[in-house]
This record gives C-alpha cells, structure tokens and sequence, in this order.
C-alpha cells in the first residue's frame, strides 16, 4: 500500500480567503516520498489551513494539488484519505472512552463501510498496526488511561492503517519528553525510510533540525524561505518565521549589588516526590528549574505555592519563616503561580483588553462591600497597558482584536497585575511561537529589572539559557546541579538531564 | 469495582432488609411484580442510554410515550381500526413515537440546538399538541385486543398462600429487544459511533463518522423506544390517560445514571441499565414495607440520582489522579 519512492505530493499557487482575510496568497510547496519535510511559521501564518486544503476540509480559491502523479483542485476528506493523506492534529482526535484497540481499529471499519465490528477482528487490526510501527501498548486498556506519548503513537498507527502515504504532523512533540521525542523520531524515520511523505510542523527548531530533510517557511500566508534543512542555520528559520533578527544570545538583566533575598527553601522534603531542595530567590533574580517529566519539578514548584504538601524543611519569605498550606497563603506571602496551561490558553478572546488584564485579581480589588469600581479597574488596566507596551487604540476592544504578540502581553499582565514578589512560572512558552516566545522573555526581562523574581520551571533549555541567572536541575526529586551565570549552556544542561 | 458490582450489592443489601421487616417480599409473586412494573421503564431507560452515551439527554421521551400510545388509541376509535388486532395500534404507537423522535432529530441535529433544550422544548410543544388538537379526556375503553392484553401471561398459578402468582409475556419480546439493543451497542458501527460521539464530537467528525446522521439515528431510535413503551404502558394499564407519566423522566434518567451511564457521555452499558431500572421499582415498590410514606418515594429516587452521579464524580476524578501517576511513572521507569 506504500508509495512508490519518486511519488511527489504537492500544492502549486493555492490562493484562500476567509471572508476578505487572505489565509493563503499563492503557496507552493512539494513533499516527495522517504522525506520529512518541516513546514514553519508563526500562529496565523496559514499553516493549518494548508494542511486543511490538503486533507480536504477546505477547498482553495485557487491552485492546484497534486498528489502522487493525480491532479486536482479541491479534495474532499474522503477523497483525501483514499489517496492516503493523513493528519495527525495536536490533539490526535483519539477517543478517550474507548479502549486502545478500537481507537485504532474504527477508520478502517468506517473506511471498508463493515456494518459490523467484531471484538477478534478490532484486536487483530490494532495488534497489526501498532506491530508495524513497532510499538508495544496494551490494546486493551482504554485511551484515557494511556500516555501522551503512547496516544501520538497510537495515532501514528492508526494512520498507518488507513494506508498513508502522506502524514501530516501537527507539533507532535509539544508535551513529550526528550525520551519520548527520540522514540517518536525513531518511528517517523522509519516510516520515512518505508516510503512515507511526512510533513512535520513544529515550532521547536532544534528538533526541526534534528528530523527533517527539507524546510517550507511561511509567513502571512507566503512562502517566505524553502529549501534543504542542511542549508539553514537556526537563526535563519527563525528569522524567516518572523520576519525580523531574534536574539537568541543569552542576556539576563543585571542583578543589583547585594539583592536582597526574597524566598528562601532550607531542605524542603516532600516524601517521594522531592527530597532536601535548598536554595533562594533574590529580588530581580531569574531561576531556571528543568528536569524530566516525574522527576518532581512541577510538585516542587506546586509546594512552593502551597499546593502540595511538604513533609519537613522550611521556607522563609522575607527572612521570616512561614507556613504555606494554601495557595492564599502563598498569595498573601506574595509568591504567584502560574500553571503551564493557563499562559497559553488563558484569554477570553471576544472580552475586552481591560477585563482580561484584571480577570485574576478581581478578588483584590474588591471594596468593603464587594463592590468593584469601575474606574478602579480601567486605571488598572490602562497602567498595565503603558507598563507592557501593549500596543492598542481602545482597551476596550476585545482581544481578539490584537496581534499575537501581543495578546501574549495581555495574559502576562493578568497574571502580574496580582504583584507578587516571586512569580513562579510553569511551563512559560509551551505551544507558544517564536514571536510570542521572544515577547513573553522579554517581558520577564523587564520585570526582573524592576525587581520582581522569577522561577521559571521549563523543558525548554534554549529559553532557561537565554534569560536565567541560575539554572537548577532537578533528577529524582534532588537537585542534581546548579549551573550559575556563564557555566549556563544549552549542551551542558542537556548532558546533566540524559 | 464496576458500577455493575456495586449495583447488584445495593440490590442485594436492599431486599435483605426488606426481606427482614417482610417476609411476602421474597416471593415468586413479589418478583414477577416487580419485573412487570418494570418492563414500560426498561424500553424507555434503553432510549434513554443511547441518547446519554451519545452525549445527550432526553426529557421528552414520558411525552413522546404518552403522546404516541394515546394517540393510537384515539386513531383506533376514530377510524374504527379492527379493535381485535394488537398488531395495529402497537405498529401505530412506533410510528408516531418515530415521527416525534425525528422532530427531535431535526432540533438537535439540523439545527444543532444543545439536547436538553431542544427535548425540553419539544416536550412541551408535543404535550401542547397532544392535549389541544388529539385530545385531553381519559379514554378507558381501549381497543379489546390492547386491554386483554394486560392480563396476558406467560405463567399463571395460585401459590401455596392463596396468592396469585403472575408473570406476563412481555417478558419474551423485552427481552429479545434488550438484548438487540446491546448487540447494536456493542457490535455495530452505529453503536460504536455513539460511543466515539459521546467521547468527543470533534474526533468523530474527523474519523469520517456522520455526526448528523448518528444523532438522527439515535434519536429516531429513542422515539421508536418510547413510542412501544407508551402503548404498553397503556395496555397495563387499561386506560388511555393523556397526563399520564409525566415527571417519570427523574426514576428513568435516574435509573440510566445509577446503572453507570455517564451523565457526560461515552460510558454505558445495557446491562447496567437493567440494574438500574430494577434497583429504582425495588426502591419504590417497597420503601412502604419499611414503613417510610409512599410520599418520600419522589425524593428517594431523587436522592439516588444525585448520590449516583456523585459517586461518578469521585471516580471521575480516582481515575485523573491514577492517569497522572501512571503517566510519570512510566517515565521514571524508562530511565
């Protein structure tokens, strides 16, 4: 079922409009068999509408796709699947309430029209799949109780079934591990090699490097730089993605002669989950915690804001030691935490700008009566406007109504607009582009000049390389090495971590 | 434990302590009586789980029943149909409880109106209908067939006690429909679609699955259910009473809930829906043997409904705590 090896897939001038928005103006773009292609660009770029054109949700303005020698000028899904293109999106569109058998084995009924599915036969197809891609996952157990890295592979598989010749994945490595990422690579080169067309889309250029053959950059809608990956460096992708030189160099603010310390964790011991952690956080300092997933960084970061118990040892805020049993009193004691998903995902896009930014501290800005002032909450919003240089004619437009970039600063204010002393971070950037990734660094940058302190816990070294004062791995639950200043590097970071 | 297990336990514990305080509990005829009072309930629940599994949720389904069995009655007597056929009225009773189920269809999945308020909506337009244009007076000379009907049974015998010990026939044919129905759940595309809807509509669309298609099964399906269950609820009961078995909607959804359905959709099983509907008339049939005023009944089942679905809850959450655990571990394990 596999593809001849000079198959060629390919899109010439697709042109498409939503509503006036030019989506797409005019893409090019040709993946051939046994190669991974990277496909790049910020959000909005018309990445994923390219790949709906190419999996048949939408139909272009205008082009022409050309899949494996056959011409056409739109697809439907079914048409798309029968010619073997697959799309494997961010959320894997997998079942949670079925097990992992019928996960896989459900296309391929619903593709061979069966009316009736039998127990055998659904445990057949999928122990078949996942042998092909040599894998090993319990088919039996349901889809909710397996692991992220398990469900990108049980996609693979079921995309497998249904013949693929051409795979499209959408920022698959987004919440896996640096093992996990190498098992995904280990599969996608193997199918590559079986004669697959993958097209990878990724933010992460260090991966991107790492895995593909050939790069396709877009940008507004226009393919701004293509060609073999070897021929790029990755201040070129990037640049490219963006449209303007990004600083990827390491520069973290200047501390202060003598900052004063700000939080202070003596031998924090939370039983099987972290042991003895001891260090501080100054004014203005920016403290980088990396390690695997399991190793207890986000339960540390969790205890930190009195949301996960501590067994023995101390913090001390202010020099003062302090119990912190809830995240009020974390709050109270001025430290502030925001979990990975809620950077990314948290704006009420069609609010305005001005009740974004004080959605969180709401609670604060309550009057003796519970009342909440009106023009208490513009002056608010308005000083966090100017303070972030977030560039708008109106607060009171929505949102929406923003660039990328930033909207990013809009959810960064809400989440400072509470003060604290000590913002923790988690998973700043995950998801995030490299414009928006670049805005939000920079942010963190300027408030750490202003004396907030920053504990920022992230998978992604290059962003802990280019902004932190101290960089702490965590392994175990104990913190295996503390990297302070110039002994931060990214290959020295990684060689700790694996 | 499975939701099934603890089931069967209540169950268990129930009838000891009612068996305790009163020996004719445990008899043949208490039994039989049980099973029958459930029969119009378990056709009804059986909708009910297609439409719950699926996502949804269907509160005009007592309306739909009464609606159709009513209606075939009053069909019957107008058109003066052969009174001596049960076939007729039943075949009548489907069809209407089909046509209203596809107004239902049309709501939910042509015009994608959230389930609750389409069936709400409808409801009361069926029930406006009904009472204004078929009529709203008590029929109880039901066609001969239909009433003799009632007494049909399969087992008939006087106990040692002197009690008359009844089990009717519809035993056989709800029976064959249990089961078809857990065949078509389980082992057909159609069923596994509304499982795959239930566990997510975005994913079904994509895996190539028509969500309007499914959604328009399934509730022509659940009206096909309820419309049965309402001529037989009026064969039973030897009447044709329009304001019948309205507000039966809480012991059904009830009854669906405890027997594991997923009030979010995605989880459900037939045979838990038996349970469940037994479990609900044991607790009704019988709290009057413990003493406790028939009046409570309403707010017993209503207990139940919000216990089962906070016991869902709870292992809602186990099973998060669980997956988080499981997740990391396996990470550990592979380093």
């Amino acid at each position: 079922m596999l593809a001849t090896q000079t198959a060629e897939y390919s899109v010439r001038n697709i042109v498409k409009s939503f509503g006036g928005a030019k989506a797409l103006a005019g893409v090019s773009m040709s993946v051939s068999a046994e190669e991974v292609h990277c496909l790049a660009g910020e959000n909005g770029s018309g990445k994923s509408t390219l790949i709906k054109i190419m999996s048949g949700v939408h139909a272009p303005d205008s082009g022409l796709i050309t899949l494996a020698g056959k011409e056409f000028t739109h697809l439907s899904p079914r048409q798309a699947v029968n010619e073997g293109v697959q799309v494997i999106f961010q959320d894997f569109s997998l079942l949670p309430n079925l097990t992992v058998a019928e996960n896989i084995a459900l296309p391929t009924n619903i593709l061979n029209s069966s009316r009736f599915i039998g127990k055998k036969e659904t445990k057949k197809i999928a122990e078949e799949a996942l042998g092909h891609i040599g894998v090993d996952i319990d088919i039996n157990s349901p889809l909710l109780e397996t692991s992220i890295a398990s469900k990108q592979l049980i996609a693979i598989a079921r995309a497998t079934n249904l013949g693929v010749q051409m795979l499209f994945m959408d920022e698959p490595t987004t919440a896996l591990t640096r093992k996990e990422v190498k098992k995904l690579f280990e599969v996608v080169d193997q199918l590559r090699k079986r004669g697959v067309a993958i097209v990878f889309v990724s933010h992460k250029i260090d991966e991107i490097q790492e895995i593909c053959n050939t790069i396709t950059v877009l940008r507004n809608g226009e393919v701004v730089a293509e060609g073999l990956m070897s021929d790029f460096k990755a201040k070129e992708i990037a640049t490219a993605m963006t449209g303007s030189e990004i600083a990827t160099s390491r520069i973290a603010p200047l501390l202060g002669k003598n900052p004063r310390t700000l939080v202070e964790l003596e031998k924090l011991t939370s039983k099987n989950t972290f042991d003895d952690v001891s260090f501080s956080i100054s004014e203005g300092e920016i403290i980088g915690l990396t390690g695997l997933l399991g190793s207890g960084r986000t339960e540390l970061a969790e205890a930190i804001f009195g949301q996960y118990p501590v067994d023995a040892g101390s913090i001390k805020v202010d020099g003062k030691e302090v119990t912190l049993n809830s995240p009020e009193a974390a709050l109270a004691s001025g430290i502030g935490y925001v979990p990975p998903d809620r950077l990314t995902q948290g704006l009420f896009l069609e609010q305005s700008i001005l009740r974004n930014i004080v959605a969180v501290g709401l609670d604060r800005q309550r009057s003796r009566w519970g009342s909440i002032s009106k023009k208490k909450l513009a002056k608010i919003g308005s000083s966090w406007i100017s303070e972030l240089r977030i560039k708008t004619k109106n607060p009171s437009n929505p949102v929406s109504s923003l660039s990328g970039g930033n909207q990013q600063r809009v959810v960064l204010a809400k989440w400072l607009s509470i003060n604290p002393k000590v913002m923790i971070l988690n998973g700043p950037t995950v998801g995030v582009d490299v414009g928006s990734k670049r805005e939000i660094l920079e942010i963190i940058r300027d408030r750490a000049q202003a004396g907030m302190a920053f504990l920022l816990v992230s998978d992604d070294i290059p962003e802990l390389v280019q902004i932190c004062h101290k960089v702490l791995v965590i392994r175990h639950g104990k913190i295996s090495k503390e990297f302070i200043d110039n002994q931060i590097s990214e290959s020295a970071i990684y060689k700790e971590l694996n | 434990m499975r939701n099934e297990t603890v089931l069967i336990l209540a169950i268990v514990i129930f009838s000891l302590v009612i068996g305790s305080k009163s020996p004719e509990f445990f008899t043949l005829a208490n039994l039989f009586d049980i099973l029958r009072s459930s029969f119009v309930q378990l056709l009804f629940a059986l909708g009910v789980l297609i439409v719950i599994i699926s996502g949804g949720i269907d509160v005009s389904f007592p309306i739909v029943g009464i609606f159709a069995g009513y209606t075939a009655v009053v069909i019957m007597q107008k058109f003066e149909l052969d009174g001596e056929s049960l076939l007729i009225p039943i075949v009548l009773a489907i069809v209407i409880g089909t046509l209203l189920g596809g107004v239902n269809a049309i709501a939910i999945a042509g015009f994608g109106i959230p389930t609750l308020i389409a069936t709400l909506g409808t409801a009361g337009i069926f029930r406006g209908l009904m009472l204004t244009l078929i009529g709203s007076s008590f029929i109880s000379d039901i066609p001969i067939a239909l009433d003799q009907f009632s007494t049909a049974d399969l087992v008939k015998f006087e106990s040692a006690a002197g009690t008359l010990v009844r089990l009717h026939v519809l035993v056989i044919p709800i029976t064959i429909i249990t089961i078809l129905i857990s065949l078509i759940l389980s082992r057909t595309l159609f069923g596994r679609s509304v499982y795959a809807l239930g566990g997510g509509v975005e994913p079904t669309r994509r895996l190539g699955i028509s969500v309007k298609g499914t959604q328009t099964k399934i509730y022509l399906l659940a009206g096909a259910l309820s419309g049965l269950a309402g001529i037989l609820y009026v064969s039973l009961q030897r009447k044709a009473n329009p304001y019948d078995l309205a507000g039966s909607e809480l012991d059904i959804i009830a009854a669906v809930v405890l027997g594991g359905a997923s009030i979010m959709g995605g989880y459900g099983t037939v045979f838990g829906t038996v349970l469940g509907v037994l479990f609900i008339n044991l607790i009704k049939n019988n709290l009057v043997l413990l003493g406790v005023s028939s009046s409570w009944q309403r707010a017993a089942v209503g207990a139940l409904l919000v216990i089962g679905i906070t016991l869902q809850a709870i292992s809602e959450s186990r099973r998060n705590k669980r997956r988080r655990a499981l997740s990391e571990g396996e990470v550990d394990s592979n380093e």
